[in-house]
């Protein structure tokens, strides 16, 4: 490798989750959420590991898949990312309304990785519907391969990888020889929108789909979770409360520290 | 094998981070309920004058782990010895903090430990011998309850949201054979901004929006400080690039649950309340009286922040003389 330009195979973990201004209402069931009137996007983290990997592409050379795991309306998030300038796409196609935790979705990924080569792995730190935070360094540990999280930037040279993790209160750099799988962080990049001639690009795109059987796993126990959602409910809603009256500024501000202090006690 | 339940300690340069104290309160809690020990493990270099520290929170047995190579926090060294723990002691429960590091440590460790985890928890409770966590999803919009089958079962509490109780453990000190196994990352070099009031922890979040209108945070930055607390950012503040994206608040930032949250010019977006509405006290001041950040906070001042921001932190400094 060393001294060598070497073409880097990319792939970036893909969720498809709903829009954040989205209300998100219980299902009669109590344990999913009402799907109708969502918005579908893209997961935010995720994208950015999309933007993350044309960018690695476009410094070093190589090819970015997109792999996701999700029902058939998956592929339009897919065909998003194809359409920023992604090459292809890998979807495993699981029933609408099958309930994954993130361990068995960190397992049916690294068995598809398991058949597929790679240099670099990028997923967003977390899905923001689930807010896990586990797939990505789970599907790190099946592949035996090492993971760092919550990364801000990354430099490549020779085979090797820096990272810049944010922690509480600062960054940690650390470095591995590739391959690695690593999260995204907002601050990362600005994700590019897709062009016109992108989208029209996109359509003529491969997307590969599989089944759990055709990745060589048994449905019936790869779809018995070991965390089980078994009640959603909303967060008790928070009542307006009091506006603080005043005939100035000063009065107003006062009265606020006054009533912090003496009544809901946290000053 | 003696049921047990192991807290997993994270201390950064020989100080334990608060969510430790939080992880073993719970942690001692559980462990009464189930009627066996509670241990702590710590890891680190040089870190056994500050592990006794540990039995005030209940700890029976407090393992160290000591190692130069443990100096920093590595993911493949740690998960390594952390897992060689975990198969020698054979917990029923660990319970860690959910920071940037324990929720790396958790998510690795439940894959190589095929072990159920809830990540995040804002409470744990048992229920019919089973272990059911309390957490957010979708940024906060939604809370859930989730039960965890198998072992060790692996729950991650978010800082700030369980209470620290002190109590009277064994305390004893007993060192692990450190063995990092096969390790490729290395630790290059860090950057703390060691003064700064770590968001996700803090008592106290003073948080500025676009109603700030430039990077100038003084104003914020003062109140924050005179309350010992952290400054915190709406989205629109961080997209125009007047603070950095670390300060965010919200579903795509840091989601927090401080005992006071004051909301300064910021209107009150979805994605913003669902990363700060756990908090126990909200105070919004905005000049719009229609912000739908009223509708969710517990006082509010409708007028000029620039006006009135300056007299609380006058008020505050009054009263805390």
């Amino acid at each position: 490798m060393k001294g060598k330009v070497t073409k880097l195979e990319i792939v970036v973990l893909l969720k498809q989750v709903p829009a954040t201004e989205s209300l998100i209402g219980i299902a009669d069931d109590g344990v999913s959420i009402k799907s109708d009137d969502i918005k579908w996007v893209i997961n935010p983290y995720d994208e950015f590991a999309v933007e993350e990997a044309l960018r690695i592409k476009e410094a070093h050379g190589g090819s970015v898949s997109i792999l996701s795991v999700g029902s058939e309306k998956t592929v339009e998030a897919i065909r998003t990312a194809l359409a920023m300038g992604a090459d292809k796409g890998i979807l495993i196609n699981v029933p609408d309304g099958d309930v994954y935790d993130g361990l068995t979705t960190a397992r049916i990924l690294s068995a598809v990785l398991k058949e597929t080569p790679f240099d670099i792995i990028i997923a967003g730190q977390r899905a923001v519907d689930d807010d896990n935070f586990q797939v990505g360094p789970a599907t790190a540990e099946f592949l035996n391969i090492p993971n760092i999280s919550m990364v801000i930037k990354q430099e490549i040279t020779n085979g090797k990888i820096k990272c810049h993790r944010t922690v509480e209160g600062g960054t940690v750099i650390l470095e591995t020889p590739l391959p690695v799988l690593f999260t995204t962080q907002r601050g990362i990049n600005e994700p590019r929108y897709a062009s016109l001639p992108g989208i029209m690009k996109a359509k003529k795109k491969p997307i590969d789909m599989k089944t759990i059987t055709d990745i060589g796993l048994d449905p019936e126990t790869v779809g018995k979770p070991l965390t089980k959602i078994v009640s959603l409910k909303t967060p008790p809603e928070r009542k307006g409360g009091i506006m603080i009256k005043g005939d100035s500024a000063q009065e107003k501000a006062a009265r606020l520290v006054k009533i912090l202090h003496e009544e809901a006690k946290v000053l | 094998m003696a049921q047990s339940v192991l807290a997993i300690a994270e201390q950064i340069e020989g100080v334990f981070r608060k969510v430790t104290f939080e992880a073993l309160s719970e942690g001692r809690r559980i462990a009464d309920q189930l009627g066996c020990e509670l241990n702590a493990l710590v890891l680190g270099d040089n870190i056994e004058n500050i592990s006794k520290e540990l039995d005030q929170f209940g700890a029976d047995r407090i393992i160290v782990a000591e190692n130069s190579a443990l100096f920093e926090y590595l993911p493949d060294a740690y998960g390594n010895v952390i897992s060689d723990v975990i198969n020698k002691e054979t917990p029923d429960v660990v319970i860690l903090g959910a920071s940037t590091q324990g929720k790396d440590i958790a998510a690795r460790l439940s894959a190589r430990l095929n072990a159920p985890l809830a990540m995040d928890c804002v409470a744990i409770r048992f229920e019919d011998n089973n272990l059911m966590a309390t957490r957010y999803m979708y940024g906060g919009k939604i809370l859930a309850d989730v039960v965890l089958n198998g072992k060790p079962q692996i729950v991650a509490i978010r800082p700030n949201a369980m209470t620290i109780a002190n109590a009277a453990g064994t305390g004893s000190i007993e060192k692990f054979e450190v063995n990092t196994g096969t390790t490729l990352v290395k630790f290059i070099e860090k950057h703390l901004d060691t003064g700064k009031v770590e968001l996700t922890e803090a008592n106290t979040v003073v948080s500025g929006g676009r109603g700030i209108g430039g990077p100038d945070f003084t104003v914020i930055e003062e109140l924050a400080q005179v309350l010992g607390g952290a400054v915190g950012a709406s989205r629109s503040a961080v997209d125009e690039g007047w603070r950095s994206s670390s300060d965010q608040v919200g579903q795509t930032g840091k989601v927090v649950s401080p005992n006071l949250y004051i909301a300064c010019g910021i209107s009150g977006a979805i994605q913003h309340l669902a990363g700060m509405s756990s908090s126990n006290v909200i105070v919004a001041i905005n000049k719009d009286p229609e912000a739908p950040i009223f509708s969710k906070a517990d006082y509010g001042i409708e007028g000029d922040l620039f006006e009135i921001v300056p007299l609380i932190t006058e008020e505050i400094r009054k009263l805390k003389g």
